[in-house]
C-alpha cells in the first residue's frame, strides 16, 4: 500500500447555532494516499464542504468546534497555531474552489494571485515567480498566457477563471488537492474540459486529491476510490470499480437508482423520499437514512450503526444494506402474483 | 481617459446653464428684492425714489430679460455687483473663497483620518467592545444636528474651557504671513473644523465597517485564507482594498457636500466663507450673491460627480474607462 498523506481520525465539526452546537461532520474518518483520488459525494448538506473546510481550518472558530484529528505529515492540523497552519496551506496542502466567478479577487491581476501563495511559500525572485505563473498558466491549458497575466478576473470567462482558480492551487506544488464541487459552478462542456484537465494534471503531478462532489459522473471518472457521505456521517467506503458495480448501503444505492439512464428504459426515475434533515432536526440515534427507507423493519438496522467490512476494502455502515430493497422492484412481482390467482 | 473627461467637462456646460435658469427664477421668486432688503423699513426712504431705482436697474423686466442680462454679463466673467456690499460679486467672492476651501480641506482630512481608523477596527473586529463604542458613537453623531454639536462645542471648548477662538477667521492687527498669523488662522479653524469632522466622520466609519463585513464573507477572502495568506495581510491586501472602493468613489461627493455642509458650521462660528455669506445674502435679499453662490454649489456638485467617477475608474479595474 502507498504511503498515506492524510489521515481523519473521527473528526467532529460542529457549528454553533442559538447556543447549541449541532455537529455538521460527525465521527469522520479516511485516509488519502499519494497520488490517489478520493471522492467525497452525498447530497447538499451532508457535510461534504464542511470536512473540506476543516481541513484546511477555513471555518470561524468562534462559532465552530472542530474535535479529532487530521494528521497530515506527523501534525495533527487542528492544533497548529494559525502561523503554522498558513505555512502549510497553499504549499502542501491546496484548495480549488467551487465557483470561479467570485472566488478571484476583482481588484488584483490574474499573475497577481498565482503569485501570491508563492510570496509565502517559495523564495523565489521576481523574474522566476513570473516565469513560474507562464509555467502554471500554460499548464491548465490557457494559451495567451502573456496577455493572461496582467489581466483582470472579470475579463475572463467562467471555464478560463477556472484555470487560473486551479492555477493558483497548483503554484507551490501541493502534495493534497482539495476540490470543493471544482465543476458545479461551470456549465456542462466546459464540465468536462476541466475535468479532463484535473485527470491530466493528476497523471504529470502524482498529488493526492480529496474530490468534494455530487455529480457521479464526475466520480466515476476520476475517482479511485469513493467515500459516501449521508447527514454528516460515512455510510460507505470503496473502490470506485466495486462501488458502481457492487453498491452496498441503502443510500449508496439510492442515488444511483436515481441516476437517469439510456440503456434502461424506466418508465419512473427513483426518487429518495424526504429530504436530508437539517442539523438541529437530525436524530443522532441508529441509522440515519431509516426515515427515508421507512418500509424497511426497524429490526434490520442496528442500533448504534457501525462500519463493517462487508468485502476486502469495502466498508458499509449499519446492517441494513442486507436486506434493502427497492419498494417499485417489488411491486411488479406482487402484482404478476394477483393477477395470476 | 482624456476623451471621458473631455466629454464629461461639455455635458457639464448645458448642466450648468439649466441650473443656473432654476437658480435665478428661485431666487427672483422670493418675496422682496435687494431694494427691500437694504430700505425695508427705513422712515427716510422715499417710495416713489425706490421705484425709479428699480426701474433703473432693471428690476421690473421679465425674468427671462433679466436672466439674458445676467448671462451675458456671467460669461465674460462679470457675477455682477453685490447691492449690500457695493462692490463686484467677483470680488467679495475672492476673499470668502479661499477660507471656505481652507476650512473643507481640514474639515475633508481630519474626517478621514478618524473615520477610516475607525471603521476598519469596527469592520475587523466586530461585535467586540471597541467594535460597540464606535458603532455607539456612530448613532449619536448621527442622530445630533450639526448646529447643535457645534454649539455644545463652542460652549464647551471656549466659553467653559477657553482654548479655542469661537468666532472670525483670524485675530484682527495681525499682520499677514508672520508665524503668528499663522498660528491665529490654525486657532480659528480647529472647532470648525472639528465640530464639522466629528459629524461627517459618520457616513465613512458605516460604509467602511458595514462593506468590510460584507467583503470577509465573499470567496476570495476565503481563498486568500487557502493560500496561507497571513491574517493580517488577508485584510489589507483583500478585504480593505475592495472596501475602500465605496469610500474612494464617495471622495468627490464629500468635497462638494463640505462647501454646502459649511451654510451650518460657518454661521455657527461666523467664519467669513462661503456659507456664512450665503446666509446673509438671503436674509438681505442680495440675490446677485445668492444667485453665484448657488451656481458655485452647483457646479462643484457637477465637478464632484465626475470627479467621483474618475476616481473610481482609476481604483476599481472593472469600470476603467478607456
Amino acid at each position: 500500500m502507498k504511503n498515506p498523506v492524510l489521515e481523519i481520525n473521527d473528526l467532529r465539526t460542529s457549528f454553533n447555532i442559538k447556543g447549541n452546537y449541532y455537529a455538521a461532520v460527525d465521527g469522520v474518518s479516511l485516509t488519502v494516499h499519494e497520488n490517489e483520488v478520493v471522492a467525497v459525494v452525498g447530497e447538499s448538506g451532508c457535510g461534504k464542504s464542511a470536512l473540506a473546510n476543516s481541513i484546511m481550518g477555513l471555518h470561524n472558530l468562534k462559532n465552530t468546534k472542530l474535535e479529532g484529528q487530521i494528521n497530515f505529515g506527523n501534525q495533527n492540523l487542528l492544533e497548529l497555531s494559525l502561523a503554522k497552519l498558513n505555512k502549510i496551506r497553499g504549499k502542501d496542502i491546496a484548495m480549488i474552489f467551487q465557483d470561479p466567478m467570485t472566488a478571484l479577487n476583482p481588484l488584483a491581476t490574474i499573475g497577481r494571485q498565482i503569485e501570491e501563495p508563492m510570496d509565502y511559500h517559495l523564495k523565489l525572485s521576481a523574474t522566476e515567480k513570473k516565469n513560474r505563473t507562464l509555467e502554471l498558466l500554460r499548464r491548465v491549458g490557457i494559451k495567451n498566457e502573456q496577455r493572461v497575466y496582467d489581466q483582470y478576473p472579470h475579463e475572463l470567462s467562467g471555464g478560463m477563471r477556472q484555470r487560473v482558480v486551479i492555477a493558483v492551487a497548483l503554484s507551490c506544488d501541493p502534495v493534497l488537492l482539495l476540490a470543493d464541487e471544482p465543476t458545479t459552478a461551470l456549465d456542462v462542456t466546459i464540465q468536462a474540459q476541466i475535468m479532463d484537465l484535473m485527470k491530466e494534471l493528476q497523471n504529470q503531478m502524482k498529488t493526492g486529491i480529496i474530490l468534494i462532489t455530487h455529480d457521479l459522473g464526475v466520480v466515476a471518472e476520476m475517482a479511485d476510490r469513493v467515500v459516501v457521505m449521508y447527514a454528516g456521517e460515512v455510510v460507505e467506503i470503496a473502490d470506485v470499480k466495486d462501488l458502481f458495480e457492487n453498491p452496498l448501503h441503502p443510500y449508496t444505492r439510492s442515488l444511483l437508482n436515481s441516476i437517469p439512464s439510456n440503456l434502461e428504459a424506466k418508465e419512473k426515475l427513483h426518487v429518495i423520499d424526504g429530504i436530508v434533515p437539517s442539523l438541529q432536526n437530525l436524530d443522532r440515534t441508529g441509522c440515519r437514512f431509516a426515515p427515508r427507507i421507512a418500509w424497511i423493519p426497524e429490526e434490520d438496522h442496528e442500533e448504534r450503526p457501525e462500519m463493517h467490512e462487508a468485502e476486502p476494502n469495502h466498508f458499509v455502515r449499519c446492517s441494513c444494506y442486507k436486506t434493502f430493497y427497492f419498494p417499485e422492484d417489488r411491486v411488479g412481482e406482487i402484482d404478476y402474483v394477483t393477477t395470476k390467482n | 481617459m482624456l476623451k471621458f473627461i473631455l466629454r464629461r467637462t461639455l455635458l457639464m456646460i448645458p448642466q450648468i446653464i439649466l441650473v443656473s435658469i432654476l437658480v435665478f427664477m428661485l431666487a427672483k421668486a422670493m418675496p422682496g428684492d435687494a431694494l427691500t432688503g437694504a430700505f425695508q423699513g427705513n422712515p427716510d426712504a422715499n417710495p416713489e425714489q425706490i421705484e425709479k431705482i428699480r426701474e433703473k436697474m432693471g428690476l421690473n423686466d421679465p425674468w427671462y430679460q433679466q436672466y439674458g442680462r445676467w448671462l451675458g454679463n456671467a460669461v465674460q466673467g462679470d457675477f455682477g455687483q453685490s447691492y449690500v456690499h457695493k462692490q463686484p460679486v467677483t470680488h467679495l467672492l475672492a476673499g470668502k473663497i479661499e477660507n471656505t476651501l481652507l476650512l473643507s480641506f481640514f474639515t475633508l482630512i481630519i474626517t478621514y483620518l478618524i473615520a477610516i481608523p475607525l471603521g476598519i477596527i469596527a469592520g475587523r473586529w466586530t461585535d467586540t467592545w471597541a467594535d460597540k463604542i464606535i458603532v455607539t458613537y456612530t448613532y449619536f453623531a448621527f442622530a445630533t444636528p450639526i448646529f447643535v454639536f457645534a454649539l455644545l462645542m463652542m460652549f464647551f471648548f471656549s466659553f467653559i474651557l477657553d482654548w479655542l477662538p469661537y468666532s472670525g477667521s483670524v485675530d484682527i492687527k495681525i499682520e499677514t504671513g508672520t508665524w503668528d498669523y499663522f498660528v491665529s488662522r490654525a486657532r480659528h479653524l480647529a472647532l470648525p473644523v472639528l465640530s464639522g469632522a466629528l459629524i461627517s466622520t459618520v457616513t465613512t466609519i458605516q460604509y467602511l465597517r458595514n462593506d468590510m463585513i460584507d467583503q470577509k464573507l465573499k470567496d476570495f477572502v476565503k481563498t486568500a485564507r487557502a493560500k496561507g495568506v497571513p491574517e493580517r495581510k488577508v485584510y489589507t491586501r483583500h478585504i480593505l482594498r475592495n472596501s475602500l472602493l465605496p469610500i474612494a468613489a464617495f471622495l468627490g461627493y464629500e468635497i462638494t457636500g463640505l462647501i454646502g455642509g459649511s451654510v451650518f458650521i460657518e454661521t455657527i462660528y461666523s467664519y467669513p466663507g462661503l456659507g456664512y455669506l450665503f446666509i446673509q445674502s438671503i436674509q438681505t435679499r442680495d440675490f446677485t450673491v445668492v444667485t453665484s453662490l448657488v451656481l458655485i454649489s452647483a457646479t462643484a456638485t457637477i465637478v464632484g460627480t465626475m470627479l467621483s467617477d474618475i476616481i473610481l475608474s482609476i481604483v476599481d479595474p472593472r469600470i476603467r474607462i478607456e
